[in-house]
């Protein structure tokens, strides 16, 4: 046997060499021994081999030229750098594979590796056998091998006894890569790009594009943020000329803003409450920070203020002093069916919205997410949904439609409106816009969702037109919060014993299965009711919102309970439910006193067209 | 020849007594037949290596604070080194200098960095008898 002494080369994979021979693999390892082997090893599997004893070198290099290489080994741990750190480096810069190599087996340490997003995680002493099947790594990664690579009989032979090597391998890699490459062995040619070039070529890099993260999102949201696998995400995008690797490189992206957001959430979350949530500058702030802070984190989106956001700010101060209609019943357990109904929207709305969580905090906006009917609110909600915000109001009927069975699929649903489908109820939306600046002073009311109803109210604001409407009838809200509290006890036992009822059950931070339910039929209902007039909507939403609204803020708080939640959010989940409620309720049609009121009170003046209207998103 | 004898019986004592492992025997099935300047190679590389980390595992063991990270992170060197040419013993006193690095006792890393030393050299002298015996049946094998 020869030990084949190529040089290491830059750029072609292999010349004319059916992949994997010629793989160009980078060898990264401070200690010459393993090295020397691994380079002795790598070269028996007939790959291209370039080493390095230093992680700042390997970096050079990669950065020097992207197409250099195909896949990364590295070792855990180096002196100049981190194992890890030069993974995560490799992995957002390069987007290559990268194959973790140690003496250090600890489950704790593997894990470590497979979270920042390592493809494998090779235990030293590395063996012939295992390198043969690295290469699939590669494959995996949105490449695609030469079509008549597999002619070859060495190459099948390889293939072959890479594949035994590797079903071998997978046992350990399912274990410790269970999200990356347990399934997705067959995947990967459905996944890669149309290619034409060898494996080795560079990949197509994927830009994810408003709308590819709008989908992304919401099938993060469909899945739980906790279940969330690329694998399955993928599956729901139901997009081409993605991968899995894309998917989990994004993924893991998103989880890093959701971590922040939820970090910022918290803390404005405390100092929400400790203001006693009494305070609409704040909340303002905070939901207009949270939204540049998703998008400083996100990098992708940017809000473009304007001076609308400075109305909806002040507009959403003017909210948050009317009283709460349903919070303030729910939270001092008033007898206020409204209120109730509102709790239970919200809480619905909230496990939908932020149920899987992520989806409600990164964009804080994304209440609107969790919205089924709210097509502007969806807009607004999330911040990558914003960027099109100004995309006005299409139907989204049947994004709607389909998601309304399913509460974590709302929040898909305001991003597939977000994408730019037309929502279905622009009528609607006006109308919610109502809607929702009463969930936010409600909201705030709880002292909670003081953020989230700012957001909420800017998120309205920016389809919504009323919004100069509201301001101006903020007076009568508060008035009108009153008359509704008191006539919400009478309202109540009419006309809102059902969402009463299930909201009762759901109003706390924990029950999110019984809100869902609610918003499920809620929402069932209320997609009919999207297409309802106006004065529909304002009716019954008055009653609906409220009840919302308080279960809105428990399910909003079920989101914080770690914390975690962004009260923007919540709130705009409650938005969101307000909408949605209000169309059921249309539905069902309230009694007529409160009806005046609230028509007065929401009636959808476009004046302002939206305190967001302006506010131009811009993808960045 | 005689060079050869004693070179299987080196290498037979070494396997037996757990001095060398099925790694080291891999390495030698892959490079059968051609000459001995990978596996020399890599037996100097690694006696070189091994003897420096080991001062400095013993630097930092002395140390009035001893930041146990750092051992813990050089003692890895140490066993993926060993582990990766089939030093078997070296590799498994490295497992269980770990153990002590864990539980943060100084005194106890001492002790197993002495044990660690003494298996170290005694490998490495193994080796460089095999090696030094590996040139001359290598060296005689071409010349006939």
């Amino acid at each position: 046997m020869t030990v084949e002494k190529r040089v290491s080369g830059a750029g072609g994979g292999g010349g004319g060499d059916q992949f994997p021979v010629g793989m160009r693999v980078l060898a990264v390892d401070d200690d010459p021994t393993c090295l020397k082997v691994l380079e002795n090893l790598l070269r028996r599997c007939q790959y291209h081999v370039t080493t390095t004893g230093q992680a700042a070198t390997a970096l050079k290099m990669l950065r020097e030229n992207k197409d250099q290489f195909d896949l990364v080994i590295s070792d855990v741990h180096m002196p100049d750098m981190d194992g890890f750190k030069l993974l995560e480096l490799v992995g957002l810069e390069m987007d290559l594979p990268v194959i973790m190599l140690s003496a250090n087996g600890e489950t704790q340490t593997v894990m470590k590796g497979i979270t920042h997003g390592a493809c494998d995680y090779l235990l030293k002493p590395v063996r012939l056998e295992q390198l043969k099947t690295i290469w699939q790594h590669v494959i995996r990664r949105n490449t695609k091998p030469r079509g008549s690579d597999n002619d070859d009989a060495g190459q099948k032979a390889q293939n072959g006894e890479g594949e035994n090597g590797g079903a071998n391998r997978n046992k350990r890699q399912s274990r410790r890569d269970r999200d990356e490459n347990g399934d997705d062995g067959d995947d990967s040619d459905d996944n890669s790009n149309e290619n034409g070039d060898s494996s080795s070529q560079k990949k197509p890099r994927v830009v994810w594009s408003v709308e590819l993260h709008r989908k992304f999102v919401a099938a993060v949201n469909q899945l739980g943020i906790d279940k969330a696998v690329p694998k399955k995400i993928l599956d729901l995008m139901n997009v081409e000329n993605i991968t899995r690797e894309n998917v989990a490189s994004h993924l893991q992206k998103y989880r890093l803003y959701l971590k922040r957001m939820s970090m910022d959430a918290s803390r404005q979350a405390n100092l929400v409450a400790a203001l006693g949530g009494r305070n609409p500058a704040y909340s303002n702030m905070n939901s207009l920070d949270v939204f540049r802070h998703y998008n400083n984190a996100y990098g992708r989106y940017r809000p473009v203020p304007t001076s609308t956001h400075s109305q909806s700010n002040n507009f959403l101060a003017r909210m948050n002093t009317p009283s709460a209609y349903g919070m303030h019943g729910l939270l001092s357990s008033q007898p206020l069916q409204l209120s109730h109904a509102q709790n239970t929207m919200g809480t619905s709305l909230n496990d939908l919205g932020v149920n899987n969580g992520n989806l409600i905090r990164a964009p804080h906006m994304s209440t609107m997410v969790t919205g089924t009917s709210g097509n502007s609110f969806a807009n607004i909600s999330n911040g990558v949904s914003l960027a099109p915000a100004n995309r006005s109001v299409q139907p989204l009927e049947s994004s709607n439609r389909q998601h309304l069975g399913r509460i974590n699929s709302s929040s898909t649903d305001s991003f597939s409106s977000f994408a730019g489908e037309s929502p279905h109820f622009p009528d609607l939306g006006r109308s919610s816009n109502t809607w929702q600046s009463a969930v936010p002073s409600n909201i705030q009311e709880l002292g909670q969702n003081g953020s989230m109803s700012q957001a909420t109210l800017q998120v309205n604001g920016h389809r919504m037109e009323p919004v100069s409407s509201f301001t101006t009838s903020s007076n009568q809200i508060t008035s009108l919060g009153n008359e509704m509290q008191s006539q919400a006890a009478s309202l109540a036992s009419s006309t809102l014993p059902m969402v009463f009822n299930q909201d009762a059950a759901p109003f706390t931070f924990t029950s999110s299965t019984n809100s869902r339910e609610a918003l499920n039929s809620n929402l069932a209902f209320s997609n009919s009711g999207i297409n309802n007039s106006l004065p529909n909507l304002r009716i019954d939403s008055s009653a609906v919102p409220r009840q919302a609204l308080d279960g809105g803020n428990a399910g909003g708080g079920a989101s914080l309970q770690d914390g975690r939640i962004d009260q923007h959010t919540t709130g705009n989940q409650l938005n969101y439910t307000n909408d949605l409620m209000g169309t059921s309720r249309l539905q069902r049609g309230l009694s007529g006193s409160l009806d005046d009121i609230v028509v007065d009170m929401f009636r959808p003046d476009n004046d302002n067209g939206g305190l967001f209207i302006d506010g131009d998103w811009q993808l960045v | 020849m005689e060079a050869k004898m004693q070179l299987n019986t080196l290498m037979a004592n070494m396997f037996a007594t757990g001095l060398l492992d099925d790694q080291f025997r891999q390495l030698q099935i892959l490079h059968e037949g051609s000459s001995p300047d990978f596996i020399t190679e890599i037996i100097t590389l690694f006696c070189m290596e091994g003897e420096g980390i080991i001062n400095d595992l013993a630097k930092l063991l002395n140390k009035p604070f001893v930041d146990f990270n750092k051992v813990d992170t050089l003692l890895y060197r140490l066993q993926g080194s060993s582990a990766t040419v089939g030093a078997q013993r070296v590799k498994d006193t490295c497992i269980q200098f770990h153990k002590f690095c864990q539980d943060n006792t100084r005194y106890g890393c001492l002790d197993t960095l002495d044990v660690v030393r003494n298996d170290f050299y005694d490998l490495r002298s193994k080796f460089q008898i095999m090696v030094q015996l590996e040139q001359q049946v290598w060296t005689f094998y071409r010349k006939h």
